[in-house]
């Protein structure tokens, strides 16, 4: 169990970090990253697998059920959609070279 | 605390989880390791996943394997399968189902709590706020995806509509209030609460114009971090705390960032209806003065093959009509007959910042010839020919001269400072805020009318005949 002011804490610092990491990004990485983001928030896979495994009633299990598939979606699409972006990237620099 | 080394394990992969998504999203602020980022985020959310499956008690395991499977062949399938064009919509709905699965967790924990198994009330409001972020975030981007992917083709409008959406806030967060302080509510109040969160991010969704959708894909997506923040509270899963909050906040500030670019404060994205009803009231022409003059592929591209410098600019047309191979390949025929050939890419062009730039990479377009508005803007003026495709409101001049314009103050690319302009366009129409555009009927503004990947195609060959 994370304690309340713990609990704020590391929500503050993530903030922070968050913050930082983007502040530096240029123009041309924006919806790359703002897809990268978007797959990180897939995490909320993890949580809704608890939620889904903990579920007793049938009504709970169905909406952990349509939470872990959903969180599925976000994680795998978030993956490959921001993996085909940065793949440009990296083929056109190739070329280049 | 820890009470067992199953709990161990899991706390320590999660927290190396968080540590590689926090390097993951750093390496991809830089165009150079970028590509490592995502795998590291990706090894780490792997990582996450499988642990999870040691947790204690687990339960419905069968249940969870199958929602894993049914959730992933999907969503590998159609990110796969999607054109570049299209990838901003697929970021919104992605975005969404995250939303839909964070307001999930909080509904399986607020009915358990229904049950009997009571939450402390900080967790309790926790697990309401993230229901309310989430809910709204999940119908909110399924209709952005709706719009952009054409579904939907009307901005609506109606009476009253703020004051209808503000009732409904306030009622949601009555009940949100309600279910705090009852500790255990009756299920249906739940999932009236849940329901009347949905219609709200619909309602609040639909009457944003098209120009601003990248705002609000972004705004949703900073908000379905914040609600996979608080549901992780709830589940004391630091993981989804740390990467949930980070993600929340790198997505607020982008979100300013794109909402300062279009010189549109984020409260007039959400409240104004621009680009409907506004948009088209302003979109009559009035005050233009010149005419729209028509000029042939053949002509624009010997126009081209004899200047010293042409400057294209890319907008949301070279999206839709896939044409930036063509100009890539239009783009080598002119330096090789030494023509000095640049991009100037808007901060708001196309339907995301940094959209054009992933396309252009896609044809293959070299990074060193792509500039931003504020690199190049001084170079229309030394430019022979700005070539402008399927751009329209980040050209507008009267973002520069008239006050009463909705787009005035947004900072625009100066093509119309260029010798010539040609504007391959597809119709007559106005951009997405509905402003007529002046630049089209400027002196030396020639229109080239057609779909982009053909007349760019007839350029080439205008390019590649002398």
């Amino acid at each position: 169990m994370i304690e309340g002011l713990v609990a704020l804490y590391i929500f503050m610092l993530a903030a922070f970090v968050g913050y930082e990491v983007i502040a530096k990004v240029p123009v041309i990485l924006h919806t790359p990253l703002m897809s990268g983001s978007n797959f990180i928030h897939g995490i909320v896979l993890v949580g809704a697998m608890v939620a889904l495994g903990h579920a007793d009633t049938n009504l709970e299990k169905a909406i952990g059920f349509i939470g872990v598939v959903l969180a599925t979606g976000n994680a795998v699409g978030g993956y490959f959609v921001t993996e085909r972006m940065l793949e440009m990237f990296k083929s056109s620099k190739g070329d280049n070279k | 605390m820890i009470d067992n080394w199953q709990t161990f394990l899991i706390e320590g992969v999660y927290f190396l989880a968080a540590i590689l998504f926090i390097l993951g999203l750093k390496k991809m602020s830089s165009p150079v390791t970028a590509r490592g980022g995502i795998i590291w985020a990706g090894v780490g959310m792997i990582l996450a996943t499988l642990a999870t499956f040691l947790t204690p008690h687990l339960s419905n395991l069968n249940l969870i394997v199958i929602a894993i499977i049914l959730g992933a062949l999907p969503a590998w399938w159609s990110a796969k399968k999607v054109a570049m064009a299209n990838m901003p919509q697929m970021i919104a709905l992605y975005n969404g189902m995250g939303g839909g699965a964070a307001a999930a967790i909080a509904g399986v924990e607020l009915i358990r709590a229904s049950a009997g198994h009571e939450l402390s009330t900080t967790v309790q409001t926790l697990a309401v706020l993230g229901a309310i972020i989430g809910t709204i975030s999940f119908s909110g981007s399924i209709i952005a995806f709706a719009k952009l992917q054409g579904l939907i083709k009307k901005s609506l409008l109606f009476n009253k509509q703020q004051i209808i959406n503000l009732g409904l806030f306030v009622f949601i967060l009555v009940l949100g209030a309600i279910i705090v302080a009852m500790g255990s509510v009756p299920i249906v109040v739940i999932i009236l609460f849940f329901i009347i969160a949905l219609a709200f991010g619909v309602l609040v969704t639909v009457p944003i114009g098209g120009a601003d959708m990248p705002v609000v894909i972004s705004l949703f997506n900073a908000l379905t971090g914040l609600a996979v923040a608080f549901e992780g509270f709830v589940l004391s899963n630091a993981a989804m705390i740390i990467a949930g909050t980070v993600v929340g906040a790198a997505g607020t500030l982008l979100t300013q960032l794109m909402a300062k670019a279009m010189n549109r404060p984020i409260s007039n994205v959400l409240f104004s209806g621009f680009g409907a009803a506004e948009g088209q009231e302003a979109g009559d022409d009035s005050g233009v003065e010149g005419s729209l003059k028509p000029i042939d592929a053949t002509d624009a591209g010997i126009m081209m093959a004899y200047a010293e410098q042409v400057i294209i600019v890319p907008g949301y047309g070279m999206a839709v009509a896939q044409a930036q191979h063509k100009i890539w390949e239009l783009t080598k025929a002119l330096i090789d007959r030494d023509v000095r050939v640049k991009f100037a890419i808007h901060p708001v062009a196309g339907r995301m910042p940094g959209h054009m730039n992933v396309l252009l990479a896609e044809a293959g377009v070299p990074y060193d010839i792509i500039f931003d508005l504020d690199e190049i803007n001084a170079e229309f003026e030394q430019s022979d020919v700005a070539l402008v495709i399927g751009a329209n409101d980040v050209v507008n001049p009267i973002a520069r001269t008239d006050p009463s314009s909705p787009i005035y103050g947004m900072p625009i690319l100066s093509a119309d400072k260029a010798k010539n302009v040609v504007v391959i366009k597809r119709g007559k129409g106005t951009g997405f805020s509905g402003v007529e555009n002046h630049l089209f009927y400027a002196d030396n503004t020639r229109m080239l009318y057609g779909d982009g990947q053909k007349m760019a195609g007839e350029l080439l060959q205008g390019v590649k005949e002398l």
